[in-house]
């Protein structure tokens, strides 16, 4: 066997008990990597956050939260959400089993999920910007639409990348690499979805509170 | 949207700036006709853009921290020839601005960074035994990012106008009603695009030295400079997305009308000071951490000692690094934040300074009874305690909030964070660049030479900024771009420029010195020319591709000086040559990084099309990257064998 660049001093993977997906060095580096880079995001959407709340009382006249934000669309929106996260969870279950098809189903059932909560997040800011509460009119607005429109440009993001790797599983099966794609994708999503508690909580239940 | 030329595109009402473009043309003409008379087109290509390799790509970004010096340093320059007499008139008002500022924000993120960048490149895994870095297509990438954002930065003062708010950037002095046009953009463009590679720089080399270090290099073992990236690179982790959110919220209110900063809609200008801060006073320790590093390794290797207080320098570091996130109010003191922050943060700066003087002490007793040897590296490392010690002490007067309400915005700011940035982090990268330079290249610089341009950069230093701690005090304040006669200024001026222009001396005969010892540089031809301590000195210079034929296997601090002391053979010394697997070369760092570029260039004009041709471009790259899996390949063990046996190894 030969010697990785990227040195492996533990077992190789036939002999560990490790799941496929951190069956190799590379893939080992590149998910610990990628759970540093998670800790990075924390920080951008904490910084966000931070900015947003700094933010959310200046209205300079225009639409409040509590005038803005419908109960009945953000909680959709959320249950959308959470149940993606749970059937990428699924997703990874079936990964775990090296079922194809299993990755296949739940991660097409968590990208059409992610489609809707997208096109119910564009409905809702296109239903803003109607009433003319668009980025322009006040600082809470502009912070609003900055927090929640990362959050979704990370979604749309995250939803390209998953097809890309779906079509990927389709072509090569799953094997250390693709699993590994798999596994990280699926991380970046429940990231996201945590980072969406957030939001839920501290802009959209806050709006409506205060 | 819309494609209309702003009034004056290419900077031409400005005799000075019609020079520099005429020069810049001419360059870029030499530069491709000698390209091309040479036929090295190909050679560029594949050796070095496409290049992976992390001490290639250290050696890249060397190279354009040296040009941005260059190009920093004559901003300086001009900038002390206007104010060298009262009542000059070298620079107008606009354009003394606009010079300040391009030369505080090019020596801060497109100098002193890179520098370190590629130091911890060259260095950082020969250190701990490694064939590579982590992710080494990242690596690359990163490199191609600040490159290109540096470029964008660049041309900014000949397409369209440079930015003139300071490096600092304060709204609403940056917001579009104050500053329409595309000079803060070009700022705010350039630095979100070298600020992502910054990122994965850190996170590049966090993973790496907490992943790939040799077997038996425990954390304690690790080399000094290697903890001290450790510790930067989680420093750039947590502040870099700070800046980004920073740049991101100011690019919007300019680009799209919102008002993050604009009081108008109910924004708060005071957000963009603290956000900027939050980044940036870590910012300053991620300079200034790796050249303590660097001081660290030459000290010890040039007073053949190890270093004193090993773990006291960790410990203190690791401090340096926590509570440099809790100061950054310091900045703003007398901006009206209240007399219990200010306490708060004028306290918590103050006590950096304690273990910043635990690790004076640690060098200091390192040097005692040491068998020094005053090398250039030694020369700069200890030339840097004096300087150091000066910034430090009047930083300490700066942090006490009364007091800056005096010496704030004035010439003792500029010579304090002068000497803390000048006299340690340059200082340091100078001292890392003759220490590492036969490493890298297989020769040594000469010596003599190195010391005459020590010599002079640091007499220049102080001549030039110790006089501004006095009309610092006698009420000269920063960013003024004249002065009347009468005030008692003018000798202090004088000399500092004078200094200045010493400093720019020194510069040029290390450039020169580089040019000679290509020729007549003795060669290294042990791979051990220092007597080295740490392990990058065990493999021959410059290092083969690979790195390490055999990887080592490490069983106290500074391995190398106890493998040199054993008589006998390790068993891992003895083991045969396996292939080794490499990561191949790619060209897509670089594409994708000039779509950055596209992107940045169309959005500074506000030309959105543009700015979306360039993303989708990225896109692309990132898709196509996605669907790369054979990125890799051997090297065979006879090409391992010719390689060793060619550089005297068997
Ligand atoms: C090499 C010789 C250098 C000279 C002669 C020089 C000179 C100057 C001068 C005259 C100013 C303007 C003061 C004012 O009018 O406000 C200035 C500002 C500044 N310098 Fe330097 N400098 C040098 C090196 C450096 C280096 C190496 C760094 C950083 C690593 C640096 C960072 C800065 C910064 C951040 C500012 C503030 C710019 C602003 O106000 O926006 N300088 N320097
Ligand atoms: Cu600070």
């Amino acid at each position: 066997m030969a010697e990785h660049a990227l040195q492996t001093h533990s077992k190789s993977a036939e002999e560990s008990a490790l799941p496929l997906e951190y069956s190799t060095e590379e893939s080992r580096l590149k998910i610990f990597g990628f759970w540093v880079f998670l800790g990075a995001e924390i920080v951008l959407f904490a910084s966000l956050f931070a900015t947003y709340l700094v933010l959310a009382g200046r209205t300079a006249g225009g639409p409040t939260a509590k005038e803005l934000f419908e109960v009945k669309d953000f909680m959709m929106e959320t249950i959308i959400l959470l149940t993606s996260s749970f059937t990428c969870g699924l997703g990874t279950l079936a990964l775990r089993n090296r079922s194809k098809g299993g990755i296949l189903f739940w991660y097409v059932v968590t990208l059409l999920l992610g489609l809707a909560f997208i096109a119910l997040e564009i409905m809702e800011f296109v239903h803003y910007v109607g009433e003319g509460a668009t980025m322009q009119r006040s600082a809470f607005l502009s912070g609003f639409f900055t927090l929640v429109g990362t959050h979704g440009a990370h979604v749309s993001l995250g939803i390209l990348w998953m097809i890309l790797i779906l079509i990927q599983l389709v072509q090569r099966g799953v094997t250390a690499a693709t699993a590994r794609r798999v596994f990280i994708v699926g991380l970046y999503w429940h990231f996201l979805d945590v980072v969406w508690i957030f939001i839920f909580t501290l802009v959209y239940l806050m709006g409506v509170a205060y | 949207m819309g494609f209309h030329l702003p009034k004056n595109f290419l900077v031409t009402g400005e005799p000075m700036i019609v020079v520099a473009e005429v020069l810049s043309v001419l360059t870029l003409a030499g530069i491709v006709f000698a390209l091309t008379y040479y036929k090295k087109w190909k050679w560029l290509w594949d050796e070095w853009l496409t290049t992976v390799d992390h001490k290639k790509i250290g050696i890249m970004y060397i190279i354009s921290s040296l040009l941005m010096l260059f190009r920093g340093g004559i901003d300086g320059l001009l900038m002390r020839t206007q104010l060298a007499l009262p009542n000059l008139h070298v620079l107008d008002a606009e354009h003394y601005n606009q010079i300040f500022t391009a030369h505080g924000t090019i020596m801060i993120f497109f100098m002193a960074m890179p520098f370190i960048f590629g130091l911890m490149n060259v260095a950082v895994p020969l250190q701990i035994g490694a064939r590579d870095v982590a992710y080494p297509y990242l690596n690359a990438l990163s490199f191609w990012l600040f490159f290109f954002g540096c470029m964008l930065f660049n041309i900014s003062f000949m397409i369209g106008g440079a930015p003139d708010a300071g490096w600092t950037n304060y709204t609403p002095l940056a917001g579009s009603d104050l500053a329409p046009g595309p000079g803060i953009n070009y700022y705010l463009l350039s630095l979100q695009i070298s600020g992502i590679g910054s990122l994965m720089t850190g996170i590049n080399f966090l993973v790496t030295i907490l992943k790939m270090r040799a077997p038996g290099m425990t954390l304690m073992r690790m080399p000094m400079f290697t903890w001290s990236v450790l510790i930067t690179s989680i420093i750039i982790i947590f502040a870099f997305p700070v800046l980004t959110v920073a740049l991101a919220l100011l690019t919007i209110d300019r680009l799209f009308g919102s008002h993050f900063f604009t009081v108008s809609g109910g924004g708060e200008p005071m957000m963009w000071a603290n956000l900027f801060w939050i980044w940036g006073h870590p910012e300053v320790y991620i300079v200034v951490l790796p050249a303590f590093g660097i001081f660290s390794e030459v000290i010890s290797t040039f007073a053949r000692k190890r270093l004193f207080g090993y773990s006291a320098m960790v410990y203190s570091m690791v401090v340096i690094s926590a509570v440099s996130f809790l100061t950054w109010v310091h900045h703003f003191f007398t901006m009206g934040a209240g007399p219990a922050v200010n306490s708060f943060f004028s306290v918590s700066t103050m006590a950096i300074a304690i273990p910043t003087g635990v690790k004076v002490f640690n060098w200091l007793f390192t040097l005692y009874k040491g068998r020094i040897e005053f090398t250039t590296p030694m020369l700069w490392a200890v030339g840097f305690i004096p300087t150091f010690l000066i910034g430090g002490l009047t930083g300490v007067m700066l942090a006490v909030a009364p007091a800056d309400y005096q010496y704030h915005n004035s010439y003792f700011l500029i010579s304090h964070f002068h000497y803390a940035l000048v006299g340690g982090a340059v200082f340091g990268c100078l001292a890392g660049l003759y220490y590492w330079w036969p490493k890298m290249f297989g020769f040594k610089l000469d010596e003599r030479q190195g010391k005459w341009a020590f010599w002079l950069f640091n007499i220049g230093f102080n001549l030039c900024f110790f006089p501004q701690y006095f009309v610092g005090l006698m009420g000269m304040t920063r960013r003024m771009y004249t002065y009347p006669e009468g005030l008692g200024w003018t000798p202090y001026n004088l000399i500092s420029t004078v200094g200045a222009y010493m400093m720019g001396v020194g510069f040029i005969i290390m450039v020169y010195n580089i040019l000679y010892s290509i020729r007549h540089g003795e060669r290294d031809l042990t791979g051990d020319i220092w007597n080295g301590r740490t392990l990058e000195w065990s493999i021959s210079s410059p290092a083969p591709h690979y790195n390490f034929a055999r990887i080592p296997e490490v069983d106290d601090l500074d391995a190398w000086w106890h493998m040199k002391k054993r008589k006998r053979k390790q068993p891992w010394e003895l083991r045969p040559l396996k292939p080794i697997h490499m990561p191949n070369n790619s060209g897509r760092p670089f594409i994708m990084s000039a779509w950055f570029f596209v992107a940045g260039f169309g959005l500074v004009f506000e030309w959105h099309w543009m700015g979306i041709i360039g993303l989708l471009g990225v896109l692309y790259c990132m898709l196509k990257r996605s669907f790369e899996y054979d990125d890799h390949h051997y090297i065979q063990v006879d090409e391992i064998e010719r390689t060793e046996s060619a550089a005297g190894r068997a």
